[in-house]
């Protein structure tokens, strides 16, 4: 077995961070790691920070990742991954959508959505990849696929077989959506 | 099979697994899912109560049956059920009895954060603490039997980062048991002053019964490690201590109380320096310190707020014994995402409204309490649930009239503990306006049925009550109903009854625009959107706060930022068409 990872997945209410981590936390379980995952998010339905801690290895105690250990982080929108950057290993790996939500409260005086927060993020993390997800969903003709592409991408910095995934990918998509949702995975990696 | 459970469902798996029959509760964060979870076992009897002191009660019933039974509850919930909690102990639970107390440290979801454990103390209870769903599961199996031994009731102390955690679990198959029946005794079953005299001292002598268990159940175990330092610890807080400090010895105690006192000066004595590491308040350390043991703890780890192991690092670098690291990283303050009404949601016309007239609010708990926050800004008081009606009714007799004070509380709050503070008002002659925001769920803790939904949780039919109804019958004369969805109309009803100088209830019509989720398919109207030519960007839409609603890059002639809808959030509510001044927002075809 090979040595475990911890994985910070964030975003924003509504994106699906939270089945994004539930796929990832069952991969590893499947490929025979102990997991924990657990998950921060405030009392919205819609809109609040989401950040969903997923640790694997042989044996997993806190379920929450300490600040500074995450081997990876995949931020389903722009400025989550500066919020949570502090998070990362020096040598970790930063995985980004490309995208923007600005929260309404952007329009009260005071607050501002930064103007780039990619760039703040490359200044202080070598690793940093990003990706335009939406587009390569509506490239496959179903903006949805969002998620499956960022778990694509993602897969590339773990080392669990792809056939795992893709089992797990199958058991949790809707019915009926399973091939394309194995082409957007498939996509995600090539990014 | 193993399998990967939150804490909540690994509960629910516990009381499948160890003959559970019968499940009761009110939701709250963070134990809602325990009971969602229990409800999918048909072989377990579930029900939703109007409130936890309900619970507490027909659980009790179930035990005296001799059913193995469980109720749940957030921290707060065990406060509104404390009545039933601390006379049971007397009596004890023949059928064995669980209390899920799902503690809330940090408040992700709740209005304080105290610490349970003290509930133990207080009532004499055993106190069960799991730090992952593996325990969380055996600890159903563990508590049920201590229970039926002793005769006694559990306190089983979750917190939110138990109950929401998953982990995994190893599962097994359910074992049967028999429902005894009932045993008639007067002495045992009627707390009367004469039999609780006799009770009382019994009691106390199965406290001590319990210590002598707690010293050898294997639930209190010692982890023996390399360095002399020694941590006592329970609940997640273990979880940290083996992440941070893995070559300690530690005395993790899953029974946390009464504590196993031979067994920690036992541990005591093997090791150079003791630390307590516990979560919240100082339960543990004070009485090992009671009982002559020196020990650190509260010293270096604060009683406020959840732990991190960043936290529990920190502090055993303050004590010494870990050296500081060098952060490589900067942290950097980004934008906060406070919580704000969904797309369509009913309460925005209500709170967008009484802030308009200026109303003094006493607002309630549930999603509604976030009508709070800027840019809405309408709510003055918030306290425990029910407590909107008695807070507005004390403030206008204080005041001398009720004239401009409106409670505001939701339907399942009101059902929970509004009534007796309306029948309060009706008898005291208060002349306050009281608003019941009607949903039609249970809405803050995800969608759970109530009696005015017509479900019960098993997902049987059930009578609905009518909200109309209760308010006239508790003798309120004025009652009215209002369509948040037409501001217009709101405002009148409202500034109409603000100063009517009479009682009168205002019931909200519109639901939940997300629960159940078959209802937002029913209130989808077609989306609206800016005329960007009309758009003058005086952001007035953005004064009712919905998600649906952004600004974007185009600029007016004076430079202001125009705004956006985003059709796949926008209900097509119309409340943001209401407010624009030049008719900009229409509704797409």
């Amino acid at each position: 077995m090979n040595k475990g990872k911890d994985v910070l997945i964030v975003g924003v209410g509504g994106q699906g961070v939270l089945l994004a981590s539930e796929i990832l936390s069952s991969v590893a379980l499947e490929a025979g790691y102990d997991a924990k995952k657990s998950e921060v998010h405030g009392m919205a339905q819609r809109g609040g920070v989401v950040s969903s801690h997923v640790r694997f290895g042989e044996k997993v105690f806190s379920p929450l990742i300490p600040e500074g250990e995450a081997d990876v982080i995949l931020s389903f929108e722009s400025a989550e991954s500066l919020r949570w950057v502090h998070f990362v290993k020096p040598d970790g790996v930063i995985i980004v959508n490309d995208y923007r939500l600005i929260p309404p409260i952007a329009s009260l005086k005071g607050f501002d959505y930064p103007p780039d927060p990619l760039a703040k993020v490359k200044d202080r993390v070598r690793n940093v990849k990003s990706v335009d997800a939406l587009e390569i969903a509506n490239k496959l003709g179903n903006p949805r696929m969002v998620n499956t592409i960022l778990l694509g991408t993602l897969s590339t910095s773990i080392d669990i077989p792809v056939k795992i995934w893709e089992k797990i990918i199958q058991e949790r998509v809707p019915k009926g959506t399973e091939e394309l949702n194995l082409k957007a995975f498939a996509a995600g990696r090539e990014m | 099979m193993k399998v990967i459970l939150s804490g909540n469902e690994a509960v629910a798996r516990g009381c499948y697994e160890y003959g559970l029959h019968f499940a009761a509760a009110y939701p709250g964060t963070p134990s809602t899912e325990i009971l969602e979870n229990i409800s999918k076992y048909p072989e377990i009897y579930s029900e939703w109560t109007p409130n936890e002191k309900v619970a507490f009660e027909v659980g009790m019933g179930a035990t005296f049956q001799g059913a193995r039974a469980l109720v749940a509850q957030k921290h707060v919930g065990l406060n509104v059920a404390a009545d039933p909690f601390m006379s049971m102990s007397l009596i004890g639970a023949p059928g064995g009895f669980i209390v899920v107390s799902a503690d809330d440290p940090g408040m992700h979801s709740s209005q304080n954060e105290q610490d349970n454990r003290y509930y133990a103390k207080f009532a004499g209870y055993p106190c069960l603490e799991p730090s992952d769903s593996q325990e969380a599961k055996d600890f159903v199996g563990i508590g049920l039997n201590m229970g039926i031994t002793y005769d006694v009731p559990i306190l089983f102390r979750m917190t939110t980062r138990v109950c929401h955690s998953k982990t995994v679990v190893e599962t097994r198959e359910r074992k049967e048991y028999e429902i005894k029946g009932f045993n008639r005794d007067p002495k045992k079953y009627v707390v009367l002053p004469a039999h609780g005299r006799v009770l009382h001292p019994m009691a106390v002598k199965r406290l001590k019964n319990l210590q002598k268990l707690s010293e050898t159940i294997e639930i209190n175990r010692i982890e023996k490690g390399k360095s002399g330092i020694g941590v006592i610890t329970s609940g997640i807080s273990y979880q940290y201590v083996k992440e941070v400090v893995p070559e300690a010895s530690v005395l993790k105690l899953g029974m946390s109380y009464p504590l196993p006192i031979q067994k920690i000066k036992d541990f005591a004595s093997t090791v150079d320096r003791v630390f307590v590491v516990e979560e919240l308040e100082p339960f543990i350390e004070e009485q090992i310190k009671a009982q002559g043991v020196e020990c650190e703890g509260k010293k270096y780890w604060t009683n406020v707020g959840e732990f991190s192991p960043e936290q529990v690092e920190k502090g055993f670098i303050e004590a010494g014994v870990l050296h500081k690291k060098t952060k490589k990283i900067q942290r950097e303050e980004v934008i906060n995402r406070p919580p704000i009404f969904c797309p369509g949601c009913p309460h925005r016309g209500l709170y967008y409204t009484l802030r308009k007239l200026k109303a003094v609010v006493t607002t309630d708990i549930g999603c509604y309490t976030l009508g709070v926050l800027p840019p809405l800004g309408a709510g003055d008081t918030c306290v425990e649930m029910g407590a909107s009606i008695g807070v507005g009714v004390g403030m206008a007799r204080a005041k001398g009239d009720g004239k401009n004070i409106v409670a505001t509380i939701g339907d399942s709050t009101f059902l929970h503990s509004g009534m007796t503070g309306l029948l309060n008002a009706v008898n005291n002659k208060s002349d306050i306006t009281i608003v019941i925001a009607d949903n039609s769920i249970t809405a803050m803790t995800g969608g759970q049925q109530h009696p005015g939904t017509g479900k019960t949780l098993m997902g049987e039919e059930t009578r609905k009550v009518d909200l109309v109804e209760i308010c006239k019958a508790l003798g309120v004369k004025n009652v009215r109903k209002v369509d948040t969805y037409d501001l217009e109309e709101t405002k009148r009803v409202l500034k109409e009854e603000m100063q009517s100088g009479e009682l009168s209830v205002v019931i909200t019509t519109r639901p939940c625009a997300l629960f159940p989720p078959e209802i937002r398919k029913k209130i989808l109207n077609k989306p609206f959107k800016v005329d960007l030519d009309k758009c003058t960007g005086c952001h007035i839409c953005l004064q009712v706060s919905c998600p649906a609603i952004t600004e974007i890059d185009q600029k007016t002639d004076k430079g202001l930022t125009k705004v956006h809808i985003d059709p796949s959030l926008c209900t097509g509510c119309s409340v943001c068409a209401q407010v624009c001044p030049v008719d900009a927002i229409i509704q797409t075809d």
